[in-house]
């Protein structure tokens, strides 16, 4: 392959990897708050840790700036609040708009996994 | 205010950036926490906090980048939706944004043409140290000596420089016609003050303004262009000037503005000749010049004032004064601007205060349109709160489509105000100052989007906090009665200040039509109909008095103005032609025609000052001014006959109180002006006149024979009456004046009803303005009312059903809405007659006639509100009353 389409061929891979990632973090998230009601950035880490069985360890940072572009597209909204142990915490909470994202994600989801199982399977 | 706060965040980005430090700090905080709790060291704990947390900048970086580029996004999405949601109720749409176009494009107007005469510096370098100085004579402010100049500039400080200048109306000759000119007389150093130079040539020197120094004069780019077709080689050529050779020196560059004599076109040195100022009986101390003077800087406009003043009040035996310019009554200091705007300043300040008041009634009106709009749709809030929009989100939609209503609303109104701004240019009375500067300019523009931007939020503000309301309602049933008491409540308020405000503008619209109605009511004491009247300027040296042949010039020119005369009585269609010295409502200088009058056995230290009319036989007949006792002047005065006067029906009254006053007068002798003539003998009185203006009742005059007075006037003013439409006899007049003398120029040629509007002009311009803006709060007013009520019939159906199935007639229903909207408006009139009797002071200055507290004008106008309130109540009223209540007890 010659370098120049090599370059592109991994970039685009690159692209497709993190968008998927990306779409799974959000779906991840949207199904946390629907289950919990509302909750704060480390809440969040710590149900999807425990939800998992520990098998999915998301870098804690990376997700806020999903939680601000998902609260800026109106999937969820916002509130600082007083925690348990009297801290202020930011938390957030599903909109309409989220649930009606939430259930088109795992919809498309669970079309993926199925699809994916099916290659596995015949393969 | 979220939209506002998310704006604000684009650019103080440092607040968002606390907000996401803090959150992400209470991240590693908790955790930290629970490490400890598990039994890490401090350390331990930290460390491990931070690992698991990743790339904090980086993190923090991307997390701010993902709340402006979508804060952006989302407002774009805002805007759609608010479109959308304009779109869709076109009547609401268009109404409102009609209404803010008419307020903002109304306003952006009148400040336009207001800002550059009253607001904007004027244009010249450090203008707020250019002063006006006048003198005050008999109580009246006047113009003033040059022996008065020579003296403020010889013993005041406070300036770095001095003018006075005059009006200088030469007749040019030369052309194919002769052409009188405005210009002025300056002392070298005008254009120095002023802080302008000439474009062309040089500006005046001092060995320029001496007396008998050389014939010289700088024109205007404007008459630059008309009469010498721009010839860049002007300077140094000749021209002719009242029958002299003057040397064109220089030419005033394109956009030099004179507010001290907008008319001006060209200028030549005073010339004065300072030996003259020993003799007191000298041109030299006539009231005739003006004085402008530019501060030293840092000296304020009160140290002049009073420095000059301190002069004033102390003579100096190095300049003696004459009994008329004493300076005893003081001096009149004032800026520039100020003293240029005196006169138009009282009707300027009310337009825009009625142009505000009009914006204020726009905004109020589309605040209630707005919030009968958030009432219809409650049922849409209710629902997209509960389907979890948050009450930010909504707040912000509201302000969005308000702000969305009131920049459309602006940008149509920037042309609605360029329109009115034509329309405005085209009304302007004549002596408007600065009127070529009146543009639409950006002081301006940003005026009006600041207008805009506030009629926005104001419009926007009352639904958005009360939209909140709606969400503390259970569910999203349509539950219109709860939330309609407080919200009908608010709606009626906003429609009480409207009725109040539209009646203040009213009450100002009424006092000034009032004034015009008595002012027109006026008799002028002449016929002003089918007359024609024109001035004819004397030119040229064959009119001089030469010393070895005294008179001649004074017999020529009334040979000549005689023939002329004999001409124009001869022209077909004119039933009577006369000529006058000073003719009455023109705008010829009062000043220059009072003269005191000394009745014979007066003590020789009282006198009146009169109008003094030097005229032809026959004027007071062209005229139709009436005689009361005697005969009018006529052939036999002539210049060898006894001299006879003619007086004034109140001058008679005043000067021979008692018993027939008018009869004693007849037969008396006076002298007008100079003591040292033959008596003038009264043998005729005659009706007064008004002659600077209707509302100025100046009745003291006397009459000359034209050929009886002491010296021969250089321009008279011919009356001609004539059979049917005056104007179309100007043409044929001015050829039989041209026949007898090619080289005298006619100027001012109008009829006189063309005068009389000309000198109500200013009024008449307030008062369209006025009239039109009343007109506009009245209809406003009218749909508020209207409005309140529509929605009041529409969320009562039920209750009025009710009240029908129980009996009601008809006409109690009728009387039940119309009752609830005339509450409001008597409310509304109250306070807005309270409002008016405090706001009148602003139109007091403009008022002929009738008091600002007329109590006729008040109820008239209340009547009036009150009556198209009835009219705007009977509509929805008339809705109820048709209610079917079968019908509107199952509709819910």
């Amino acid at each position: 392959m010659p370098r120049l389409l090599e370059k592109k061929f991994k970039r685009k891979n690159q692209n497709m990897a993190k968008n998927d990632l990306q779409g799974t973090l959000d779906l991840l998230v949207l199904k946390t708050l629907e289950r919990t009601g509302a909750l704060h950035g480390y809440g969040i880490v710590l149900h999807i840790q425990r939800a998992s069985d520990e098998l999915l360890r998301v870098e804690e940072g990376s997700l806020y700036p999903a939680l601000h572009r998902m609260e800026q597209t109106g999937w969820i909204a916002s509130e600082w609040a007083m925690t348990e142990t009297n801290r202020k915490a930011k938390y957030y909470k599903l909109t309409a708009q989220g649930r009606k994202q939430l259930q088109q994600a795992e919809e498309s989801f669970d079309q993926l996994v199925k699809g994916v199982r099916a290659v596995l399977r015949f393969a | 205010m979220a939209l506002a706060r998310r704006i604000a965040n684009l650019f103080r980005r440092s607040q968002v950036d606390r907000e996401i430090d803090a959150e992400m700090r209470a991240h590693i905080e908790m955790r930290i926490e629970e490490n400890l709790a598990a039994g890490m060291s401090p350390d331990e704990a930290h460390r491990d906090a931070l690992v698991r947390f990743g790339n904090l900048a980086s993190t923090r970086e991307r997390t701010v980048q993902a709340d402006a580029a979508l804060t952006l996004e989302s407002i774009a999405r805002d805007l759609r939706f608010a479109l959308r949601q304009l779109r869709r109720s076109p009547g609401f749409s268009a109404t409102a944004i009609a209404i803010l176009a008419l307020g903002i494009g109304a306003s952006t107007a009148i400040f336009s043409a207001v800002n550059p005469i009253l607001f904007e510096p004027l244009p010249y370098p450090h203008a707020n140290r250019l002063v006006t100085v006048w003198d005050i004579f008999k109580s009246q402010r006047s113009e003033t000596t040059f022996g008065t100049y020579r003296e403020l500039l010889a013993r005041s400080r406070s300036f770095e420089s001095m003018s006075t200048f005059g009006p200088w109306q030469p007749v040019m000759t030369g052309a194919d016609k002769p052409e009188r000119l405005d210009g002025q007389s300056i002392s070298a150093g005008y254009f120095r003050m002023l802080g302008v130079r000439p474009a062309l040539g040089r500006d005046f020197v001092a060995a320029d303004d001496v007396f008998r120094g050389p014939k010289v004069v700088i024109l205007s780019d404007k008459l630059w262009r008309r009469q010498f077709a721009a010839d860049p080689a002007i300077v140094g050529a000749a021209v002719r000037l009242n029958d002299d050779t003057y040397t064109v020196v220089g030419v005033m560059p394109r956009g030099f503005e004179n507010v001290l004599s907008s008319t001006a076109e060209l200028w030549a040195p005073l010339q004065y000749d300072v030996a003259t100022l020993e003799n007191f009986n000298t041109w030299a101390w006539g009231h005739h010049l003006r004085i402008a003077g530019r501060l030293r800087p840092g000296t304020r406009l009160d140290d002049a004032r009073s420095e000059l003043n301190r002069i004033a009040a102390n003579p100096s035996s190095a300049f003696p004064r004459p009994r008329w310019a004493t300076l005893s009554g003081g001096l009149i200091v004032d800026s520039l601007q100020g003293d240029m705007v005196r006169a138009v300043r009282p009707a300027l300040l009310a337009v825009l205060g009625a142009v505000l008041l009009v914006l204020v009634i726009a905004c109020v009106n589309v605040a209630n349109l707005l919030l009968a709009r958030a009432v219809e749709r409650k049922g849409e809030f209710a629902m997209r709160a509960t389907l979890g929009a948050d009450k930010a989100r909504l707040i912000r939609q509201l302000l969005t489509e308000s702000l969305l209503l009131a920049l459309i609303g602006g940008a149509l109104g920037m042309g609605v105000g360029l329109a009115g701004l034509q329309v405005l240019v085209a009304l302007s009375p004549p002596g408007l100052p600065r009127a070529d500067a009146i543009a639409l300019n950006a002081p301006v523009f940003a005026f009006a989007f600041a207008l805009t931007a506030l009629a926005g939020l104001a419009a926007g503000l009352i639904p958005a906090v009360q939209t909140p309301r709606v969400q503390l309602q259970p569910g999203v049933q349509q539950n219109a009665r709860t939330a309609a008491g407080s919200r009908q409540w608010a709606r009626s308020a906003l429609v009480v200040s409207e009725v109040a405000l539209a009646l203040v503008l009213l009450v100002g619209a009424g006092l000034l039509l009032r004034s015009m109605r008595r002012l027109l009511a006026v008799d002028p004491g002449f016929n002003t109909a089918d007359l024609l009247t024109l001035q004819v300027q004397t030119a040229g040296h064959k009119f001089d008095n030469p010393d070895f042949a005294h008179g001649a010039g004074d017999s020529a020119r009334r040979h000549f103005f005689e023939r002329a005369l004999d001409e124009v009585r001869n022209v077909p269609g004119v039933t009577a032609a006369a000529f006058t010295s000073l003719l009455p409502l023109s705008d010829d200088p009062s000043w220059v025609a009072l003269y005191g009058a000394h009745f014979e056995n007066d003590d020789p230290n009282s006198g009146r000052n009169v109008f003094r009319y030097a005229i032809s036989p026959g004027y007071c007949q062209a005229m139709g001014i009436p005689l009361i006792r005697g005969r009018f002047l006529d052939e036999r005065d002539t210049a060898d006959a006894p001299q006879a006067a003619l007086i004034s029906e109140t001058l008679a009254r005043r000067q021979f109180p008692g018993p027939n006053p008018i009869q004693n007068a007849i037969g008396k002798r006076l002298h007008v002006g100079p003591t040292d003539r033959p008596w003038y003998t009264v043998v005729g009185v005659v009706g007064d006149v008004r002659q600077t203006s209707l509302e100025m009742n100046q009745p003291f005059a006397a009459y000359l024979s034209s050929e009886q007075t002491w010296f021969a006037d250089d321009s008279l003013s011919f009356v001609i009456r004539t059979r049917g439409d005056a104007a179309a006899l100007a043409p044929a007049v001015r050829d039989a004046i041209w026949r007898v003398d090619k080289d005298q120029p006619i100027v001012r040629v109008l009829t006189m009803s063309r005068l009389l509007d000309i000198s109500i002009a200013q009024r008449r311009f307030v008062l369209v303005l006025f009239e039109a803006f009343g007109l506009v709060a009245l209809v406003l007013a009218a749909t508020g009312i209207y409005g309140v009520l529509s929605s009041s019939v529409a969320e009562r159906t039920r209750e009025i059903g009710v009240r029908t199935a129980l009996g009601a007639s008809r006409a109690n229903i009728l009387a039940l809405i119309v009752r609830q909207g005339m509450a409001v408006t008597a409310l509304g009139v109250a306070l807005g007659l309270g409002g008016a009797m405090i706001a009148s002071r602003a139109v007091d200055l403009l008022l002929f006639g009738v008091s600002r507290l007329d109590p006729i004008t008040y109820a008239a106008v209340a009547a009036l509100l009150m009556l198209i309130a009835a009219i705007a109540c009977l509509v929805p009223a008339r809705r109820a009353a048709g209610i079917d209540p079968m019908q509107a007890l199952r509709s819910e």
